[in-house]
């Protein structure tokens, strides 16, 4: 009985949390442009979407942009965690952390607007106006997705076991070729998991690139608060359901693939 | 026997001083570098300029006038606190019992459950609100099934619970999420434990479950406040642009840059009310249970 109860609860929580979502998926296939009452099967804003040349480079940008500044972010991250992780000073070590979590801490609107008016002052020195732009974009989102790629790479460089390294220079390694022999394929997967990580974050950045943007560029989240900004647009429903299901694949594929390695570790490890 | 005891005791997981005789290279002990400076250059000058435009004047004269100017937003940040304080209780109280029956099913389920819990979010927020406001809006699909069984439309788009609404539908999974891995790594012998020494349900979740799991309720708690206090794009679209939160004044007031000495000022007081309202609820959370995030 009980668990039947808390079967009831679980369902009706994430029928609440689906319902609206679902609506949307159902409603942009809708013929005509109403919310209130579906009156047949369409693609119509499906084919206004394909034919939206604003959309096609808002998601160009925005992968352009995602790839750029996750990149980046694993390598300054990555090399950042081995220099703190190899840092004698414990307190400028812990200055250091507590200074590159701080995009992490703070609200998104903070850290955006924190980064405008250094952009802003900048431009103003430098007396232009075409500051604002791809380049504004990847330092903000290569600035907040450095602590992201330190979170996961970080634990894995502590729990390398020093004696490793030691026997390989005692082999006759030097230290950098002990580091990219031995400790680099320990700390790989950490890198791995930053960089999905920032990938994914850059991608779903909103506020922070609402900021520092420029009308020339514009990344796919912009480009919908743009287009939902005052009118209801269909062609919106329909980018929006593309999103779900995309974003439902990837996990579906990444939980399945997870769980396949599982079970194959298990079998072989244990 | 004395060399094979060694290795473990000789490497506690952090031992700062027993780096002797590993050899940093040049490369190693710079390796930091890029990362510092590119910190200090965009998240150190950032804030140092939030801080030099809060007060100084539009000619950049050293000002107070800002921070004074904004008493005429008191309302505004009594709001936006409350606003963030009621949708981060109803979070909790959804999500904490949601994150307990779902730790409770079977393995394969708990799987499931928690794809279904990260979906919407990596959906973008934008998403999720705008899915909202279409089922809730006066023309929405809620308001129609109303009026079709001869009720009056609900004006939930532009009230203030639509935007509470709004702000718990969004960060509900931010609540969940935490607490479940807090509750998933709780050890099942403590459970067993408690009702073995005559607690019953009840006093196990009170004495066992819950402080054990606060951990994950902290953690929970700051993903739901903070962006809860500092959203404009839910109270934009949940709030038919009628209510005006601290979020959508700091936005408001960064468009046109005779206002951004205000903004900056606004910023920094907001920065610094999320500040003070962790450290409390992180002293609050160490007295409680001796747990620190």
């Amino acid at each position: 009985m009980k668990n039947f109860l808390s079967r009831c609860y679980i369902g009706l929580i994430f029928f609440l949390l689906y319902i609206p979502i679902v609506v949307l998926i159902i409603f942009s296939f809708n013929e005509s442009g109403s919310l209130a009452e579906f009156s047949g099967f369409s693609f119509t804003w499906y084919e206004e979407l394909f034919h939206d040349q604003e959309a096609f480079s808002a998601l160009r940008n925005s992968l352009i942009l995602a790839i750029i500044s996750s990149l980046i972010a694993t390598i300054l991250g990555t090399f950042g965690a081995l220099g703190l992780h190899r840092m004698r000073n414990r307190y400028v070590k812990q200055a250091i952390t507590t200074v590159t979590n701080i995009p992490m801490m703070n609200p998104d609107i903070v850290t955006g607007v924190s980064m405008m008016l250094l952009f802003v002052a900048v431009a103003a020195f430098l007396k232009t106006h075409e500051l604002f732009g791809f380049a504004t974009l990847l330092i903000a989102h290569i600035t907040f997705n450095i602590p992201y790629v330190m979170l996961s790479v970080m634990p894995r460089f502590k729990q390398l076991d020093k004696s490793l390294s030691e026997a390989a220079q005692d082999l006759g390694c030097t230290p950098s070729r002990a580091f990219f022999m031995v400790e680099l394929p320990e700390i790989v997967p950490g890198i791995i998991s930053g960089l999905m990580m920032s990938f994914t974050l850059s991608l779903d950045d909103f506020v922070i690139s609402h900021f520092v943007s420029s009308p020339n560029f514009q990344t796919l989240p912009l480009y919908v608060y743009n287009q939902t900004a005052h009118n209801v647009k269909f062609s919106m429903y329909a980018l929006s359901a593309l999103i779900v299901a995309v974003i439902l694949v990837i996990l579906l594929i990444v939980n399945f693939a997870g769980s396949a390695a599982d079970r194959k570790n298990k079998k072989g490890g244990r | 026997m004395k060399h094979q005891a060694l290795p473990q005791a000789e490497h506690p997981p952090q031992a700062p001083r027993k780096s002797k005789n590993t050899h940093r290279n040049f490369f190693q002990r710079f390796a930091a570098v890029p990362h510092v400076v590119w910190t200090v250059m965009f998240i150190v000058a950032p804030m140092l300029f939030v801080f030099y435009f809060a007060f100084t004047d539009a000619e950049g004269r050293f000002s107070i006038a800002n921070i004074v100017h904004l008493s005429q937003y008191t309302n505004v940040f009594i709001l936006s606190i409350a606003f963030a304080l009621i949708a981060t209780v109803v979070c909790l109280l959804i999500g904490y019992p949601l994150a307990y029956f779902m730790s409770r099913q079977s393995e394969r389920a708990q799987k499931i459950l928690m794809v279904l819990i990260m979906l919407p979010m990596w959906c973008n927020l934008l998403i999720r609100t705008y899915a909202l406001m279409a089922l809730l809006d006066n023309g929405g699909l809620l308001n129609s099934l109303l009026g079709k069984l001869g009720l009056e439309p609900l004006p939930i788009v532009g009230s203030y619970f639509g935007v509470i609404l709004g702000m718990v539908y969004d960060f509900l999974p931010y609540m969940v999420l935490p607490i479940f891995t807090a509750m998933t790594k709780l050890d099942k012998r403590y459970i067993e434990a408690s009702s073995d020494l005559g607690c019953n349900s009840w006093q196990t979740m009170t004495k066992v479950i819950m402080p054990l799991t606060l951990s994950g309720v902290v953690s929970g708690v700051t993903m739901v406040f903070v962006p809860s206090i500092s959203t404009f794009y839910i109270s934009q679209k949940l709030g038919a642009g009628k209510i005006d939160l601290v979020g959508d004044t700091i936005e408001r007031l960064f468009q046109n840059a005779s206002t951004y000495n205000v903004g900056a000022a606004m910023s920094l007081v907001m920065m610094i009310l999320i500040i003070v309202s962790l450290a409390v609820m992180n002293k609050f959370s160490d007295e409680e249970g001796g747990m620190v995030p």
